[in-house]
């Protein structure tokens, strides 16, 4: 030993004290480590984290009015939306409709026809006139608007304006729950039945998702157990008719379910044959295709977690119980599935939450009422172009995620999950 | 479990009931992977047994069609450079978490595999709004990054659930007996967690050779991959062609699996020595 009683210090060979050497040495580690790390995070912030940020800031933006008619958005927002707005404020609107380009006016009328439907035609009328519109004296303008549209007269169209005048809105948000604020008041109220969509879809997408899940569990808990009990030689092989579902493309499997489920498919012409039924029966496009090829695709997610906690358990537990006058049902009641409820947990959580993000299988498999919110999110993407509502979708659908993530990670841990 | 001689008959009757409760379930999971196979050799474009005769046609029509050997060189392309990356990002990363303990270190790995907890949709509209406004939507290099993106969660799991059982003394004797750490690394760590590279990327790979949603918003027709061409194709008419290329898909999942299977396989025996 080289630390004497005076100085209490162990030098290093070249005369630094070893305490600051390994301090050192500690610090380079961490240093090598976030250096190490860092490629990945900077890949993962920018390429991932910052798009999803990004998207999910679409649903509370809403700048097609004030981008397009910037004095529009301006003026409007002063007017505290009782009668009509200031002559003023109608003139700068007109004004700036004659000078919109045919970009900035299809944005603005596609927005404004979300507030009331048939705005757009009737906007497109009061911008061929614009010019003339902005001309007008202050005291005919109103009169101007009306002699193109009598709706004008209606004060709920120019609100309309108004309340698409606003940079940031919650009204993507609002509408993805079926909900909107009363043009008048400003208080949050359903929309009208014939146009509410989205709750039910998001009811739907839970429902579909708690069905899955149930089912996954009824049949993924005997072949878990099955699994897990059997000599290793065994169940190493039944694994692979596990694993050989679990990598195989979903988009295989769902053409697959496909092909055996439609009318003249396998399915139906084997019950046929046997005489089970008579005529071929809808097994496809319809919610049982859905739930029969989402169990399929899932179930090994359900397996997979049970079946290796299963396997950790001692077998003589159940003996143990059986020895104590246990019939064999209260003792695995008891005694076994208490201990497995690790794996249980982590099955039916992991196939809960994969399944409310699911698209290509309901949108092959299912019919027009068995579409889940991602395929909304798509469409409103894609088709409708109406990008606010389906990052509000989006929005909602991330944070039911995230929720159910969070409660899986409490109770399986981000650590345990395995994929193999 | 073999069926104990004191079993009662009720015992008995349970016995046999859950076995045959669960080669029901076997073959649920199994059939319909497999039933897709013949129905590709079939000579006569239907999708019903008994098939009239066998034939090659729809793999000659596919080995013939420039549309989909393009889906299948696209595939490759990108599968490939996807887990390249993937790969060394998800490795380095899984070293330098495993190296040192320091804080926020549970939120640096919630961020790094957070690719495979949001649902694919938003990942896919996340990354078309962005990468359009980069320029990066319509080219190969956009779903290369997209794809090595959500693959890359998986190689640092398998990584790092090597490196759990990696013995960091070999690393302090290779460095005692004058290594550097590159030359640690190579001669020592890299060897030892091959197994967990390979089988990381693998996963990395078999993400991007399925991946379809991504596809649908990043790639145009020239960046058309075989999902993404089937997806169009079984929207159009679901041809025996799609057949024969599910089974290709499946006999790439299959071989994918068994080398899957042999690593894992040799870790165990490799451990096995060990202890």
């Amino acid at each position: 030993m080289a630390s004497t009683a005076e100085t209490d210090v162990m030098i290093a060979a070249d005369g630094v004290p070893l305490k600051t050497k390994l301090r050192r040495a500690e610090r380079m580690r961490k240093i090598w480590a976030l250096g190490l790390i860092a490629p990945l995070f900077i890949f993962i912030v920018g390429g991932f984290i910052i798009p999803i940020i990004s998207l999910m800031t679409l649903s509370v933006e809403d700048p097609e009015i004030p981008d397009a008619l910037p004095r529009t958005a301006e003026a409007f927002s002063e007017w505290d939306g009782k009668d009509y707005p200031s002559t003023e404020s109608m003139i700068i609107f007109a004004e700036e409709l004659a000078a919109a380009s045919r970009g900035e006016f299809g944005r603005v009328s596609k927005r404004l026809n979300y507030e009331i439907s048939g705005f757009k035609s009737m906007l497109k009328a009061t911008a061929r006139a614009a010019d003339d519109l902005a001309l007008l004296p202050a005291d005919e303008i109103l009169q101007g608007y009306i002699d193109i549209d009598k709706d004008w007269e209606d004060q709920a169209y120019w609100r309309a304006v108004k309340n698409a005048s606003s940079p940031y809105s919650d009204y993507y948000v609002l509408w993805a729950l079926d909900l909107k604020r009363d043009g008048e008041s400003r208080e949050i109220v359903s929309v009208d039945e014939g146009r509410a969509v989205y709750v039910e879809v998001l009811i739907r997408t839970i429902e579909i998702s708690v069905a899955v899940t149930i089912l996954c569990f009824i049949m993924g808990l005997p072949v878990a157990y099955l699994l897990a009990t059997l000599p290793t030689a065994k169940s190493n092989l039944l694994l692979i008719l596990v694993l050989l579902p679990f990598w195989t493309s979903l988009l295989v499997r769902t053409t697959s379910w496909l092909v055996l489920l439609q009318n003249e498919g396998l399915v139906n012409d084997l019950g046929i044959w046997i005489g089970l039924w008579n005529e071929p029966l809808e097994l496809v496009r319809n919610r049982l295709g859905v739930y029969i090829a989402m169990t399929h695709i899932l179930l090994p997610f359900m397996v997979l977690p049970m079946f290796s906690v299963m396997k950790s358990i001692n077998p003589w537990h159940m003996r143990a119980a059986a020895s104590l006058g246990a019939p064999g049902w209260k003792a695995f009641l008891k005694v076994y599935m208490p201990q497995c409820m690790p794996g249980v947990g982590a099955g039916t959580l992991l196939v809960f939450i994969l399944s409310l993000g699911y698209y290509i299988t309901p949108a092959l498999v299912g019919g027009p009422d068995d579409q889940m919110v991602s395929y909304w999110i798509v469409q409103n993407m894609g088709r409708n172009a109406n990008w606010g509502l389906g990052a509000a979708l989006s929005l909602i659908l991330l944070g039911i995620t995230m929720v159910m993530f969070f409660i899986y990670n409490r109770f399986v841990g981000i650590d345990n999950l395995k994929v193999n | 479990m073999a069926i104990p001689s004191y079993a009662t008959p009720l015992d008995r009757a349970w016995y046999y009931s859950f076995r045959i409760i669960c080669t029901l379930i076997f073959a649920f999971l199994v059939i319909p992977i497999l039933v897709i196979i013949p129905l590709s050799f079939n000579s006569e474009p239907y999708f019903t047994y008994p098939m009239p005769g066998f034939s090659l046609r729809w793999y000659e029509e596919f080995f013939n069609s420039p549309q989909w050997l393009l889906g299948l060189k696209n595939s490759i392309i990108v599968g490939i450079f996807a887990t390249i990356v993937a790969s060394i990002l998800g490795t380095l990363a899984a070293l330098g978490l495993h190296r040192a303990e320091f804080p926020g270190k549970a939120a640096i790995l919630g961020v790094l595999i957070s690719p495979i907890i949001v649902p694919i949709v938003i990942t896919a509209a996340g990354m078309f709004y962005f990468y359009s406004r980069v320029g990066l939507t319509g080219s190969l290099a956009g779903l290369v990054f997209a794809h090595a993106t959500i693959g890359v969660p998986f190689v640092i799991i398998t990584v790092s659930a090597t490196l759990a059982g990696f013995d960091n003394n070999l690393v302090r004797a290779g460095a005692s007996l004058g290594a550097n750490p590159v030359r640690t690394f190579f001669k020592i760590t890299m060897p030892l967690i091959l197994p967990g590279i390979v089988s990381g990327g693998l996963f990395a790979f078999i993400t991007s050779w399925d991946e379809l949603v991504i596809a649908i918003f990043l790639a145009g027709a020239e960046e058309h991959t075989l999902p993404r061409r089937m997806w169009s194709g079984i929207r159009e008419l679901l041809s025996p062609t799609i057949m024969a290329v599910a089974t290709l898909l499946i006999l790439t999942s299959i071989l994918l699996m068994v080398v899957m299977e042999l690593l894992r396989r040799r870790t165990e025996r490799l451990r096995g020595i060990r202890v």
